[in-house]
């Protein structure tokens, strides 16, 4: 199996999903609502739950902008783990990082 | 079992390799075809994301260290920034994405001066954003909010190291990104002096698919620095 | 037994007559504007070198200034340039780029049959990244060099080091993206470009450590960058990241900067184990045992590296749960380093062994990596790593890892692969004579210094207790000899070039897409692009068509 030439048409060039005008308005305004969304739940006092709120929402907003606007969901598999390796490899750094920090019983915590 | 030898190989005198079709002028020669050229330089810009996730990641992570241990001091701090032009600079930018996409699009679609428009409202959109955030930092810098030797917020000497310290990290990482921007906003320059001279099309655009993947990229990293910089007023967590 | 042109119908054609990549274009701009990975790999080769004579200048330095316990040859302050300097250049500008700029870039196409790498453009910038960045570090060695340690823990090079931290953390910044440039180059090349036929079990395992070598590079190194951007900020405005007066905390840059730099050690040992897997499958003439372990191994050693990264802050106030995962998982990275080990140990069982000098130095290898890698594990041992933390036997256990393991893989792909890149054989007899010198001046500089880091002597002091005086004599008389050891390479090797014997296709009868094409291969690496029909190591089907029975 030839991967070299995986994802390309007949001729060899390049596959072209072109994804049509309304997804990307779409897009567009839940981003738009996302934003609007966020700078509200931050004026209201929701205790501790005051940033999940904020990283959902920007979870969701940055997954909209990868999605769409950065065609990973017509990508390959490949391109997918990328990504999401990429944010595991992240987790590790927070994760190990933080299990240091919030294990300590002196300052800085 | 192998119908490749290994004896009695003396290099031979070279033969250039008969071309069957006339090359694509952007097909660079140690790729196969266009297909395969498009792959890689795609993947090529996904694996570079990964080390702009890992490097925006890093600041972010002492970031939340510290915002974890200093809570009261980041709320207040959160306080001295303009949020509504943190959010009206969300919203530029998310427009800037959009155009950006659309500019792939057009290059999809073989449409020149579609692409060398949704190129130049990408970099109006961008400017635009730079222009607010260089009026905020001047704003900043007026109230002697710049971390150093420039430093004059003392109001709370009890958390007054603290914000200092939030400041060093809103300077810093907003600066970070308004460099990727910076850099970003030359690059669509470029293409769009590609895309006028007609260089991209439904074989060719991956150049234009790229500079998207980086555009976007910065985007999402603004869509992480807003709440984190500008959303945390009055919340003790 | 020879592997010599007898044993094959292979006609001898100077190097000079054939058109190779040497050959194909001259002058100074062919060179420096070129995007050849072949002409970057000896752009590289010449590079890295100078970096470690210079490297070196500084480690036998500190070497005669511990032949008394006096410190009396060097200032406190100059010897704390100079083991900085030492591990600054070696580390950044030698062990992290050595086997993937040189052997990798040179190799790695070829392997897969390709014309050169995804982006020859990117991979020329790299070489030029890592230039500017060797020159910013020369100016600062040159203004009076830097003090802190190669690690540039906080506070002291953040407020009161007054050296040039500056000039020396942005040159390790700059020399950090050639890094992720290369890493970036090669995952994309293996993905996307291999030729027909060649599926991912079909690769040498060369291209497998280097591809998790890649993968480490790239998503490591980034975090490396960032800390360096912020000691960088903190240096310049004063501001207080790590800084406790001001609410920072010094073992944040402790954190940050090991998640990248425990990897590194990986991005160091990998290509070398790969290097191993070849020289091991070239000399015995068999595949690899457990080809598939050896493989997965290395994306194991990749993904468990990034793990363990506080096992260097277990004195530095982490607190002692988190003390206890990390001790854990560094003792599981241990493991398929291990696995590598036994599987090619396997391979050597009932081997015929062909004991040219790469397989000298790759037995080396073996030998002295294991004990380095075991050292390791008394040191992630949180107990014993109270007592013997910050002692020389930290020093020795790196020491057998990265020059035990990493020199000696990488001086024996430079011998193996000689002939390839050069078209000429290097002096047999004299190249195993550098490997013993090699071998003995190693194992007499490092093996003291367990004993004495076990004994208590503290590392980077310039004096140290007189009891402690003989085996530092030990040490550095062995230095003399490894110095010498490395000096002669430099000499035969160069002398090859005009006057070692024409190599020939494939001089030592091994398997492998770049034993297909010309010694120097041409240009574009093969007149027709291959076409992969056979398994990794298929000596079977090598010896048959050289008539020959494989020698059980």
């Amino acid at each position: 199996m030839d991967s070299a030439t995986h994802g390309t048409a007949p001729d060899h060039t390049p596959h072209v999903h072109v994804t049509p005008l309304w997804v990307y308005f779409v897009v567009f305004a839940a981003l738009a609502a996302g934003t609007i969304l966020t700078y509200l739940a931050s004026t209201v006092d929701l205790g501790w739950a005051n940033t999940p709120v904020a990283l959902v929402i920007a979870c969701v907003k940055g997954s909209l902008v990868i999605l769409y606007f950065m065609h990973a969901i017509h990508s390959t598999r490949l391109t997918w783990v990328v990504i999401l390796g990429s944010f595991l490899w992240l987790g590790v750094l927070f994760v190990l990082t933080f299990a240091d920090y919030l294990t300590r019983s002196w300052a800085i915590y | 079992m192998s119908d490749v030898t290994y004896t009695g190989q003396t290099p031979v005198p070279p033969v250039p390799e008969v071309e069957e079709h006339p090359h694509h002028p952007f097909l660079q020669h140690h790729f196969e075809d266009l297909g395969q050229q498009h792959e890689a330089s795609t993947l090529g810009m996904w694996c570079f994301l990964t080390t702009e996730i890992l490097f925006f990641g890093g600041i972010m992570l002492a970031y939340w260290i510290y915002r974890l241990a200093y809570p009261d001091a980041w709320s207040v701090a959160s306080t001295l920034q303009n949020t509504t032009l943190g959010a009206t600079n969300t919203i530029v930018l998310i427009m800037s994405s959009l155009t950006m996409a659309l500019a792939v699009r057009e290059a999809q679609l073989g449409r020149r001066l579609g692409i060398v428009a949704m190129l130049f409202l990408t970099l109006i959109f961008g400017s635009c954003f730079l222009g607010i955030k260089m009026y905020e930092y001047h704003a900043h810098w007026q109230e002697g909010l710049f971390p150093g030797s420039a430093w004059h917020w003392n109001e709370n000497p009890e958390l007054a190291p603290k914000i200092q310290l939030f400041m060093t990290f809103y300077w810093g990482m907003t600066g970070l990104h308004a460099l990727h921007m910076i850099i970003g906003a030359g690059l669509l320059l470029w293409f769009m002096w590609r895309a006028w001279k007609d260089q991209f099309g439904p074989e060719y655009y991956g150049p234009v698919e790229i500079m998207g993947l980086y555009w976007h990229f910065v985007d999402i990293v603004w869509i992480f620095l807003f709440p984190f910089l500008y959303l945390i007023h009055g919340h003790k967590h | 037994m020879s592997t010599s042109q007898t044993l094959y119908d292979v006609r001898f054609v100077e190097p000079a007559r054939t058109r190779n990549y040497l050959n194909e274009d001259y002058g100074f701009f062919s060179w420096v504007l070129t995007r050849d990975h072949k002409r970057i790999a000896i752009l590289y080769l010449f590079s890295v070198s100078i970096m470690f004579v210079i490297g070196g200048f500084f480690a036998m330095m500190m070497r005669l200034e511990l032949l008394t316990p006096e410190g009396d040859l060097l200032t406190s302050d100059t010897y704390n340039k100079f083991f900085t300097l030492h591990g600054v250049v070696m580390v950044f500008f030698f062990l992290i780029p050595v086997i993937p700029a040189v052997l990798g870039n040179f190799l790695l196409p070829i392997m897969l049959g390709a014309k050169d790498l995804a982006f020859p453009r990117i991979n020329l910038l790299s070489w030029y990244l890592y230039v500017i960045a060797a020159i910013i570090g020369l100016v600062v060695i040159i203004s009076g060099g830097v003090d802190t340690g190669w690690t540039f823990y906080t506070p002291f090079s953040t407020q009161y080091s007054n050296t040039h931290v500056f000039g020396t953390t942005f040159a390790a910044f700059i020399a950090g993206f050639s890094s992720i440039l290369t890493g970036l180059n090669f995952i994309v090349t293996v993905h996307r470009m291999r030729a027909p036929g060649l599926t991912w079990y079909r690769l040498p395992l060369f291209v497998w450590s280097m591809y998790a070598t890649a993968i480490v590079q790239l998503l490591a190194t980034p975090v490396l960058a960032i800390t360096l951007v912020m000691l960088m900020f903190e240096r310049t405005l004063g501001v207080g990241f790590f800084d406790p007066a001001l609410g920072g905390d010094p073992v944040l840059y402790q954190h940050m900067f090991w998640f990248y730099s425990h990897p590194a050690v990986y991005i160091m040992i990998l290509p070398a184990m790969g290097v191993a897997s070849e020289v091991v499958a070239a000399f015995t003439r068999k595949k690899i045992f457990g080809y598939k372990f050896v493989a997965f191994s290395s994306l194991g050693i990749a993904f468990l590296g990034f793990l363990v990264w506080a096992h260097h802050l277990f004195v530095a106030g982490i607190s002692v749960y988190s003390a206890m995962i990390f001790a854990f998982l560094s003792f599981a990275v241990a493991v398929p380093s291990a696995i590598k080990v036994f599987n090619w140990t396997a391979t050597l069982y009932k081997a015929s062994v062909s004991w040219q000098t790469p397989m000298l130095y790759i037995m080396g290898f073996i030998g002295l990596f294991t004990i380095g890698g075991v050292t390791g594990l008394f040191l992630a041992s949180l107990g014993l790593d109270i007592h013997v933390t910050d002692t020389y036997f930290v020093v020795a256990h790196f020491h057998y890892v990265m020059v035990g393991g990493t020199v000696m893989a990488y001086l024996a792909g430079i011998h193996y692969w000689w002939p390839k890149i050069t078209g000429r054989m290097y002096p047999e007899w004299w190249a195993r004579l550098a490997a013993l010198l090699v071998f003995v001046g190693f194992n007499l500089t490092f093996f003291p210094q367990f004993v004495l880091g076990y004994l208590g002597m503290p590392r980077r002091y310039h004096a140290y207790a007189p009891e402690f005086q003989v085996l530092n004599v030990l040490s550095t008389a062995g230095a003399s000899v490894l110095a010498l050891g490395y000096a002669l390479p430099i000499v035969y090797l160069v002398w090859s070039l005009k006057f070692g014997r024409p190599a020939g296709v494939n001089p030592w009868g091994a398997v492998g897409l770049e034993w297909t094409t010309s010694s120097p291969p041409p240009k574009e690496n093969f007149h027709h692009t291959p076409v992969v029909t056979w398994e990794a190591y298929d000596y079977p089907a090598l010896l048959e068509a050289m008539g020959e029975t494989q020698n059980v």
